[in-house]
């Protein structure tokens, strides 16, 4: 069956929405490092992972760890759009007695499999996963999705070591590469170049892609599932606030809401591209 | 007395676990001799797991498990396996509450010639205070394999505290553990003594030496220090109306503590806290630094009589 890429990027935009109203409505949270990995999300969800909304504990799911848990509204957004829980919910983020936390928390909602928020952690988590997996001998596989000012925390690289020497195929790790972290650009702060030598010394199949571009994050994908030898690491180039011009590439929404005037002209934006959506195209 | 060691219990009792149950895994960090889950490496490789030198990629690794339905038991020494991945145990196992057992091995001051680099005397600190975990500490060897049992059917996130040296057994291979778990193993009237670890034998010998001076010390084996056996201590408490902890720990925020926070609530009495006062410790053989500390009996029993005439005056 051909991938529905109108759909999903119809499904995409409609979460960029809500990431607007939810963090609007908290007056808190990160908006743009949410906005640059919902592509991959959408992707990952509606595409790729093998689960089950109605039963989150399904024995035989694949399984997503959200490593940059600050990302929680583009992770919230998904989980509500695949039916985990009422969409009219997302607008409790961050408030007093929400499910949702200011960061995915294992115990408050079903379909977050670890807590995060404290950079660094997941990918050691997601290691364990695919250790227990195989162990297991399950078909499972696990992904991992990590920000480029992530990649700074000194456990990154303990979790890569380990991925890389156990041949964990069953892992495919994507970085969010939107280049900014809140004090500036990650290239300036603390340099990672080059990443793709780096992760192939430490026995990684790298793929690099445009992360806005659904054939491509699918590709990706596909080719991971077929790697039988080593653990995959896709670096997906992504613009931080894609989708809102004001917010592209602007660090200053990382941990910013929008206003309420930003919001209006954000939402007004998104609209106006759903409406051209598949339209173009033909 | 016998002397064992609790690290060879918790190696043997986890390599009978990992017979009896297939989801018990193991992961250790480069220490698996030291620790002793190597009896349970050897016997199942494929369900061990060393992480080698990185104590935070350990502690995510397990939780990591613990999604996939195993029952990680993470080893390695106590300073490393606390200090060392404190911001991990608190995200990715106490608020995930994550079914992960820390059991460390070389806690404490006895650790011995390593020095202060290796004697951990701030972890009950840094355990106690994180929600969702349990943290105990053995008084000998056989409580230990009763413990090690308890924790692998007790779902979530458990701390267990260990040691490198061998010393007296106060229980036998009949040892029962339940959670909480404060045990009276010496009955008296005149103060009440509440250790922890392997400074439970150490009062119960200060004990004789305080008898044969007419004080009838009541020993009290707190093997759970958080949660707390609150009705036990309260009972020897209200009995002795003048208590000492003893620990080989930081006397800020350890068993003292906890003992002293429930009894100025409940019943407020005098209470000394013996262990290590606000310092590091310092190359040298266990012994010598037990005593070295003021944590051997003789000085142990002086510091009860002490605390005990210094009220009375």
């Amino acid at each position: 069956m051909a991938t529905d890429f109108i759909n999903l990027e119809k499904t995409a935009y409609q979460i960029r929405k809500e990431i607007l109203k939810m963090t609007n409505s908290a007056n808190s949270g990160h908006p743009g490092g949410s906005m640059s990995c919902i592509d991959i999300l959408t992707c990952l969800y509606c595409e790729v992972l093998k689960h089950d909304p109605k039963n989150p504990d399904w024995e035989e799911r694949d399984f997503f760890i959200l490593s940059k848990g600050h990302a929680s509204p583009a992770l919230y957004g998904i989980l509500a759009y695949q039916g985990y829980f009422p969409k009219e919910e997302l607008l409790t983020f961050r408030k007093l007695g929400s499910k949702l936390q200011g960061h995915p928390e294992k115990i408050m909602l079903k379909g977050v499999e670890i807590t995060t928020g404290s950079l660094g952690q997941g990918l050691s988590v997601a290691n364990g996963i695919a250790l227990g997996l195989k162990l297991k001998k399950s078909e499972g596989r696990v992904y991992c999705l990590m920000g480029d000012g992530e990649l700074q925390e000194g456990q990154v690289w303990e979790a890569l070591l380990s991925s890389g020497h156990r041949k964990l195929n069953n892992l495919c790790i994507i970085l969010d590469r939107n280049k900014l972290q809140i004090d500036g650009c990650v290239e300036e702060i603390k340099s990672e170049e080059p990443i793709e030598e780096k992760l192939r010394a430490f026995n990684y199949n790298v793929l690099r892609i445009d992360g806005h571009n659904y054939s491509q994050i699918l590709q990706a994908f596909s080719v991971f599932k077929q790697t039988k030898d080593k653990p995959t690491f896709i670096i997906a180039d992504t613009i931080k606030g894609k989708g809102v011009s004001f917010m592209e590439n602007n660090v200053d929404f990382h941990g910013k809401a929008p206003n309420n005037d930003e919001l209006e002209r954000g939402l007004k934006e998104l609209d106006e591209h759903i409406e051209k959506i598949g339209k173009e195209r033909n | 007395m016998e002397k064992l060691g609790t690290r060879d219990f918790y190696g043997k009792t986890l390599l009978e676990l990992g017979k009896e149950n297939q989801k018990i895994v193991a992961l250790d960090a480069d220490l698996s001799a030291s620790t002793k889950t190597c009896l349970f490496a050897k016997s199942f490789p494929e369900r061990f797991f060393d992480c080698g030198v990185a104590e935070a990629d350990m502690i995510g690794t397990a939780a990591g498990l613990s999604v996939c339905g195993f029952i990680p038991f993470v080893s390695t020494f106590a300073v490393f396996g606390t200090g060392r991945c404190y911001d991990q145990i608190r995200q990715s196992v106490c608020i995930s509450k994550s079914n992960v057992k820390i059991v460390v091995t070389h806690s404490g001051i006895t650790v011995g010639e390593d020095g202060a680099t290796h004697q951990m005397i701030e972890d009950i600190a840094l355990m106690t205070s994180l929600p969702n975990m349990r943290v105990i500490v053995p008084a000998d060897a056989y409580q230990t394999s009763a413990v090690i049992r308890f924790i692998a059917k007790e779902e979530g996130p458990f701390y267990v505290r260990l040691s490198r040296e061998k010393f007296p057994v106060v229980y036998d291979e009949k040892a029962t553990f339940k959670l909480p778990l404060a045990e009276v193993l010496r009955e008296g009237k005149d103060v009440a003594i509440f250790a922890t670890g392997l400074m439970v034998h150490q009062a119960l010998s200060s004990a004789d030496i305080l008898s044969k001076s007419g004080i009838e010390a009541e020993v009290v084996n707190v093997a759970s220090i958080k949660p707390l056996d609150k009705e036990t201590i309260l009972k020897s408490a209200k009995k002795c109306k003048i208590a000492l902890t003893v620990e080989e720990h930081s006397v800020i925020n350890g068993l003292g503590s906890q003992i002293s926070s429930l009894l100025s609530e409940e019943f407020p009495i005098p209470v000394k806290i013996l262990g290590i006062e606000d310092r590091f410790g310092i190359s040298g053989k266990p012994d010598e630094l037990l005593k070295f500390f003021g944590l051997d009996p003789e000085t142990i029993a002086e510091k009860v009589k002490d605390f005990i005439e210094k009220r009375k005056g």
